[in-house]
């Protein structure tokens, strides 16, 4: 079983009438991914780098990493919903995440690759990347990024 | 009163049903769409679930019997937050289909739905579909989602049925029976046509022949397309397979031996005459449908110039254009400096605002095509040609253009076709538009079922997802989003205990599926291929393919697959 991170966050948007649908059904149908991904080993102590991921519900899931871990495998180790589908070789568009934080511009830019599948991504952002392109790094300690909705979702272009 | 939903120029949308529905029901416009955007009740603004962002939100089900229009809002809030228990019923679903969409289908409804089993059936002995059959030789990576659909397969509650073809190996009717759902995940095995003269003379092949050909599609063996007839081949269509066609055609053929291409397309592609690839298209560079990274590596193929396109395509400051046809629009300006077009052995262009109007016989064989004539074309009046939906007209004031053409690929897209026995089982194929009709999200809609009440249209226990929902568009990404979002309407409605397959005959209790096919099935001399069994033929191609040097040499027939597992 891989090295699994701390996770600090849980779910707790309730509506004035209980628990949204989403969440419902999500204790209903509690998800069990069918194997794990990204075999990342533990930062060693004071070594470790903070990030933090906004699922598409608008939850936060603070990490502890090392150093050199992308954010794809970061996701995947810890079953938040991020698809790598090309495996991490930057040749799809599925592990698009957005900077939230002001770390954009101490990133490395995105190279001629990584653009071209950006320009794939859905709901592509100023400061979209490809989490498979994005190491960690002590430039980035205290990164946070938000995952897109990987669903699709009636826009109201379906409506003209 | 019935609705005619076979000639709807427009794509299937909840949009489009509802627009079709409030037609037939004057006087209720848009409730339908009210109600999928906004929760059962229409009520978006008002409704608890408006604190969640729309794009987060998958609509759920309609109850079958309550008209929409009498609920009141309090009503409506009791419904929403009070729904059904846990459906305690082990849910089984039959997805046709094993490329890219069933399996993304599968994974999501396996990961969300822990009671849930899934039964992938497919035609031929292999999986994976285009991303086998589809996808470039020389672009690996992109198969790398295998590996995931290899996860999933290993899953205990999923079973593969491979070499059987729902429709005429099993009837959809009776599957129908065994399951509680099926899922219609069989992409799009036509292509459509121009339907111009001379479309059917030697050497004119449809994109999706030739790709199905040089990646082993075991019914396109036998194509040998002709590309020793002459230096000059065009390509009609401007989408990332026409440039994938032309990629092929232009690509050393040394640099395709060390991929899974067939060991008979390397002979032919070797025995090519092709300098000369036209890629043509009826608009613009700023409305063709190619995607950036598919355009660059054209540019970086040794040996091949290309023609450098005319700038009035573009506005004079071509860096306000949208991030991403500005950048397409930097590769196709800045073109192969490095290779000239005069002394380059081989050359590729793009041609614009031309129709194809007929494919022209050779003087000396009346049986193969020696040209092709074009109708210039001309931005509308009213179109913004900067716009990527720029409508174009014929030019009447230039005359028809004739280029030369030894071969020819029409590249305008694929078309799924209708899988034998639907209508059976309730389901209108939508011919003209190659889908099944459905609500955009998957549910598949039939116009005899509604309206008149809350989910008035969807034929229970029945969805859609991948290219057979939404036409033949998009890379595997949009695949993936778009089998998810399938997955997730599938797993809501069955949470809501809408109907599903069989609840008008009452029927109660666990579906049996493929367990309570297979001896029927294989009765009728249907020999069907497990995933174990996939496993076998997998492990010999990968080894024929290493003593090639290749990661892969393909079966090119079911026959050859079969024969491995019984030798």
């Amino acid at each position: 079983m891989p090295f699994r991170l701390s996770r600090t966050s849980s779910i707790t948007t309730e509506t004035p009438f209980g628990p949204s649908i989403l969440q419902r059904s999500r204790r209903r149908f509690s998800s069990t991914p069918i194997s794990r991904h990204g075999h990342l080993e533990p930062p060693k102590p004071g070594e470790e780098l903070t990030v933090t991921f906004i699922d598409k519900e608008g939850e936060k899931h603070e990490f502890k990493v090392k150093e050199g871990d992308n954010l794809l495998d970061i996701a995947q180790a810890n079953d938040l919903e991020m698809e790598g589908a090309c495996g991490g070789s930057c040749s799809c568009s599925t592990c698009h995440v957005i900077v939230v934080s002001d770390h954009y511009d101490q990133m490395e830019p995105a190279d001629e690759e990584e653009n071209d599948m950006l320009d794939l991504a859905f709901g592509l952002t100023e400061t979209s990347r490809l989490g498979c392109q994005v190491k960690m790094s002590k430039d980035l300690d205290g990164l946070v990024v938000q995952l897109p909705a990987m669903t699709r979702n009636l826009s109201p272009n379906d409506f003209k | 009163m019935r609705l005619s939903i076979q000639s709807t120029p427009a794509r299937y949308s909840c949009a489009n049903l509802a627009r079709r529905l409030s037609h037939a029901r004057p006087g209720r416009p848009g409730a339908l769409i009210g109600a999928l955007i906004g929760g059962r009740n229409g009520f978006l603004s008002a409704s608890p679930l408006h604190k969640h962002p729309i794009s987060t939100l998958i609509p759920p089900r309609l109850p079958k019997t309550t008209s929409r229009t009498s609920l009141s809002f309090q009503q409506c809030h009791a419904y929403t937050t009070h729904p059904s228990t846990t459906n305690p019923n082990p849910f089984r679903a039959a997805i046709i289909g094993s490329g890219p969409a069933g399996f993304y289908t599968a994974y999501r409804l396996l990961s969300k739905l822990l009671t849930a089993h899934v039964d992938m059936y497919e035609q031929l002995p292999v999986p994976y579909g285009l991303a086998r059959f589809g996808v470039a030789p020389d672009h690996p990576e992109v198969k790398n989602c295998e590996n995931k659909f290899e996860e999933v397969a290993e899953d205990s509650r999923f079973t593969y049925i491979g070499n059987v073809a729902v429709g005429r190996d099993v009837e959809l009717k009776e599957m129908k029976a065994h399951y509680d759902s099926i899922i219609f995940a069989y992409g799009a095995s036509q292509d459509r046509k121009l339907g111009i003269p001379g479309e059917d003379l030697g050497g004119v092949y449809s994109a999706r022949e030739f790709v199905g050909w040089y990646n082993g599609l075991p019914q396109l063996a036998s194509l040998a397309p002709a590309l020793d007839a002459g230096e000059d081949a065009i390509v009609i269509g401007q989408g990332n397979v026409a440039l994938d066609v032309a990629r092929i055609l232009l690509t050393p053929v040394d640099a395709l031996r060390k991929t899974d291409i067939t060991e008979a397309a390397l002979e032919t592609l070797a025995k090519s005459r092709v300098k000369r690839v036209k890629v043509v298209g009826r608009r613009g560079p700023l409305q063709a449908a190619f995607t950036v990274k598919e355009v660059r590596e054209l540019m970086h193929i040794p040996g091949v110039s290309f023609t450098p396109i005319s700038s009035s395509f573009y506005p004079e400051n071509p860096k306000s254009l949208p991030r991403i046809q500005r950048r397409i629009g930097e590769v196709l300006l800045k073109g192969t400096p490095d290779a000239p077009p005069d002394t380059s052995p081989k050359n590729w262009s793009l041609s614009f605002l031309l129709s194809p109007k007929s494919f022209n016989p050779s003087p000396d064989n009346d049986k193969h095509i020696s040209s092709i004539t074009f109708a210039p074309q001309r931005f509308a009046d009213d179109a913004d040609r900067y716009s990527n939906a720029a409508r174009v007209v014929p030019n009447t004031e230039e005359q028809d253009m004739t280029l030369p053409a030894s071969v020819a690929f029409r590249s305008i897209g694929y078309k799924s076709a209708a899988l034998l026995g639907l209508s059976d089982i309730g389901v209108l194929f939508d011919s003209k538009l190659g889908v099944i009709p459905n609500d955009a999200y998957g549910r598949v809609m039939s116009p005899s079922l509604g309206p008149g009440n809350l989910s008035a249209g969807h034929v229970p226990g029945l969805y859609c997802a991948g290219w057979v929902k939404r036409g033949p568009t998009g890379v595997i990404a949009s695949t993936m989003k778009d089998a998810f979002t399938t997955a997730d309407v599938v797993v809501q409605d069955w949470a809501e205990e809408v109907p599903f397959l069989g609840h008008e005959e009452g029927a109660k209790g666990e579906r049996r599926g493929w367990d309570a096919l297979r001896e029927k099935v294989e009765s009728r001399g249907v020999r069907p291929v497990g995933w174990k069994e996939w496993h076998v033929i997998d492990k010999v191609e990968k080894e024929r393919g290493a003593a090639k040097g290749k990661p892969r040499e393909k079966f090119g027939t079911v026959e050859e697959m079969l024969e491995v597992l019984d030798r």
